[in-house]
């Protein structure tokens, strides 16, 4: 019987995969804006080091940080990459199944750039701009009345009478989060409209009203002239290609690779560059992580050796390849060095 | 069904009092334009279908075929012992110790001198420019050369380097002098180089096969990426799934056909294998995810689990398959066996399965090719991925390395910020396309070969 004969092998192979349990590389998987310099480092980690090349996965900093709190072992990943904070459920869900400690590391900054077609007009843009752009109800005249702005111009006479169409991050995306909190939370209470919304508010005591304010912040129009993006920037790019008078919002490091397609706004007056974002001068800016599974070192081999040579100098200093692909190095790289090498694991988050 | 009238005079006669055939009554021409009618939106359907297929292939074949030429650079390297060996030893552990950034000097250094000893120069053109126009994966491929033989140290060997995604770019015309007058990652002094180098016979358009063969490459250097890891890694999927589903499907279907009594359980089992045939592949996805990797304990990005998951999708289509097949077997063929005296298995393996053969063949072969184009599930246990090691061969381990696949390479292609990747996308849609394209041949061929009508 060839059939069972086959059958049985088959079966075989799987009984071994069971027990065959060891790994030699180093997996990770977490947020797409990491995963390219997650590529770039494990590619080099691979050439330079008699270790095999790590496999990066993507996914978002959510589902990377899910996967990292699975647990300890061989069969779940050694790093979350991550464009966000860990939060604090996280750090709880990990504790529960016994990932006690993580290792922190921040080993740079990334710039969000708003960009439109190349042969478009230039804008010059403010936090306060776009919250009058996108938001549901705005400031107007002390008074919050539902949006009506149509034009660019109605929002800010300096602006180009054009068609307001924002193509942004869905809320999926961990840059998404960063657009919440530093343009359109700071551009509502920059017209106005958070303090009116805290008067508005029939919240039991100050902190309620408060948190109801922020929420109302986030609220966007839904005529369509605000849209959600779910995908990558990829995406937003061939939308901005389809309706040119459209402004997207982009990782500083996707835009510096389509510099000949897309044309950059500034942001309170400052041009999105390396410099400008690690100097602290241009508003909207994240930083990156990467969480290090602490049990993992020593056991996967190259680990600690992957980790060091991420945050060395030579990767992710400012002269690095990181840097020279779009990341804002870390000023204080020379700490995360150190920090990495007495693998510190982070502090209780408050 | 149609009833034949008794009589022709039966039939009512409301139109033409003639009944000659040969004029057309009015009747008759309705029934005559609405039967032209449904040609023409059966050939409108056809065309529509077919203008669908040419508008894809075009497009896929316009931008991808770009993916399998890549400017290389062709220049003499003295691979300086100073440089690559310190200890002088040729001993590759010591060697090893020098790094691809050496390497990249070295590279560099080398073409400076090859355009200054050409007589080659751009006004104005810094050494960081020129090095910059050499990919960044060149490096690396020098340094496992020289490792793998130390005996190169001290000697000049002709060096094939890839030019960086740019500059290839613009060979290929994707990148034109106006645009790159706004791209931060391309001098126009550069392109003048790269005219230059072109003129001179050191910068050539090559056929690419590294494109097939070599490993996934970072967002750096987009010219050196290739479908390696995701070939093999669907080529150990495709096989692995083959040997899973040919057993278990066919085993199912004998014993649903010729064997299991019909009653309310086989039914029931009959409706779940054709509601299973459409339940989503992502939702296998998630059920692998939970049962091979965090039960059973299956690596994560492993052709095994992969090749599980993708067998339990596929498996219901095969069992309907070859269900279909076995039934189209006559039964006078069984009578006959039964009546000579088999047994039924006898009867089951000596006749029926041989003829079924065939049509159960090219289900499975059609199941492996639907199932060859499969990203959902393979989302959820980790194959979406940035995988460079190639995985062992199949008898050392190689179902359970780290792997990529060929649809999931295309996904993640489309999705990286240098734009040199969209036409690597498209490249790997077409060996995609190729691999089907073989699949569904060589079912028909099986068919035409060994299929029996009665």
């Amino acid at each position: 019987m060839s059939f069972a004969k086959i059958t049985v092998s088959a079966l075989a192979i799987a009984a071994a995969a069971t027990a065959a349990n060891a790994r030699d590389n180093v997996q990770m998987a977490g947020s797409s804006t990491v995963l390219p310099y997650a590529t770039i480092v494990a590619e080099a980690f691979g050439e330079n080091f008699s270790f095999p090349t790590p496999v990066v996965e993507g996914g978002g900093s959510g589902a990377g940080r899910k996967k990292l709190c699975e647990g300890v072992g061989a069969n779940t990943i050694d790093i979350a990459n991550s464009s966000s904070r860990i939060s604090k459920s996280d750090v709880e869900t990990c504790a529960k199944n016994g990932v006690t400690e993580i290792i922190e590391v921040r080993f740079g900054y990334d710039g969000i750039v708003f960009a439109s077609d190349i042969k478009g007009a230039e804008f010059a843009f403010t936090a306060a701009d776009w919250y009058a752009a996108l938001g549901a109800n705005v400031a107007k005249d002390g008074k919050i009345v539902p949006n009506a702005n149509k034009t660019w111009a109605d929002v800010n006479a300096k602006l180009p009478a054009q068609d307001i169409l924002a193509f942004i991050p869905g809320t999926k995306h961990g840059t998404r989060e960063v657009f919440d909190i530093k343009v359109l939370e700071a551009g509502c209470k920059a017209t106005g409209a958070y303090d009116l919304f805290v008067a508005a508010s029939t919240g039991a005591d100050e902190k309620a009203k408060k948190a109801d304010a922020g929420k109302q912040c986030l609220a966007l129009r839904t005529d369509g002239v605000s849209v959600d993006i779910d995908g990558d920037y990829t995406e937003t790019l061939a939308r901005i290609d389809a309706a040119k008078n459209a402004i997207g919002v982009f990782g500083l490091s996707f835009y510096q690779n389509n510099t000949d397609k897309l044309r950059v706004a500034t942001m309170e007056g400052v041009v999105p560059t390396t410099e400008a974002i690690a100097k602290g001068d241009y508003p909207v800016s994240r930083p990156l992580f990467f969480y290090v599974k602490k049990a993992h070192i020593g056991v996967i081999p190259g680990l600690k050796e992957y980790v060091t040579f991420f945050v060395s100098d030579d990767m992710a200093g400012p002269n690095g390849p990181l840097a020279a692909y779009g990341l804002v190095a870390d000023p204080e790289l020379a700490a995360t060095q150190a920090m990495v090498e007495a693998e510190t694991p982070m502090a209780p988050l408050k | 069904m149609t009833d034949i009238s008794p009589t022709p005079a039966a039939m009512p006669r409301t139109h033409g009092l003639s009944g000659s055939l040969l004029t057309e009554s009015p009747l008759m021409k309705s029934r005559n334009a609405a039967e032209a009618r449904f040609r023409s939106y059966g050939i409108a359907a056809i065309v529509v279908a077919l203008l669908t297929l040419a508008i894809m292939l075009f497009t896929i074949l316009r931008d991808g075929t770009s993916a399998f030429f890549q400017a290389t650079l062709s220049y003499p390297v003295l691979i300086d012992g100073a440089i690559v060996d310190k200890g002088g030893k040729a001993d590759p552990a010591e060697m090893a110790k020098v790094t691809t950034i050496s390497y990249a000097r070295l590279l560099g250094d080398s073409l400076i001198k090859h355009l200054a000893d050409k007589g080659i120069a751009v006004e104005g053109m810094t050494p960081k420019e020129v090095t910059d126009m050499i990919s960044k994966d060149a490096p690396a491929r020098l340094r496992d050369q020289v490792l793998a033989d130390p005996s190169l140290v001290g000697k000049t060997i002709n060096v094939n380097a890839f030019v960086g995604g740019r500059i290839d770019g613009y060979m290929k015309g994707r990148l034109t002098r106006e645009s790159s007058a706004n791209d931060s990652n391309v001098t126009p002094r550069q392109l003048d180089m790269a005219d230059k180098m072109i003129e001179a016979g050191i910068l050539r358009s090559k056929f690419n096969w590294s494109f097939v063969t070599a490993p996934d490459a970072s967002d750096l250097r987009p010219e050196a990426a290739g479908l390696g890891v995701a070939l093999i890694g669907t080529l150990y999927m495709m096989f692995l799934v083959l040997i899973f589903t040919l057993p278990i499907g066919v085993a199912a279907s004998i014993y649903l056909e010729e064997f299991a009594p019909k009653n309310w359980f086989t039914d029931l089992i009959e409706v779940n294998i054709s509601n299973l045939a459409a339940v989503p592949s992502i939702v296998f996805g998630i059920l692998g995810l939970a049962i091979f990797i965090n039960f059973a304990g299956l690596p994560a990005s492993a052709p095994l689990v992969g090749a599980l998951v993708i067998t339990l999708m596929t498996l219901p289509t095969i069992i309907i398959a070859t269900r279909a097949s076995i039934r189209a077997v006559p039964p006078s063929i069984r009578d006959a066996a039964l009546g000579v005296g088999a047994s039924k298995m006898q009867t089951v393996f000596h006749h029926v399965l041989p003829l079924a053969m065939p049509g159960i063949l090219t289900g499975t072969i059609l199941g492996l090719a639907s199932a060859i184009g499969e990203t959902g599930p393979l989302l959820l246990i980790g194959m979406v991925a940035f995988v460079t090691n190639y995985p062992a061969g199949p008898l050392d381990g190689g179902f359970l390395d780290p792997a990529s696949a060929l649809p999931v390479q295309v996904y993640s292609w489309a999705s990286r910020s240098d734009p040199a990747f969209i036409e690597r996308s498209s490249g790997a849609i077409i060996v995609l396309l190729i691999l089907l394209v073989i699949m569904n041949v060589s079912a028909i061929l099986l068919r035409r070969r060994f299929e029996r009508r009665w």
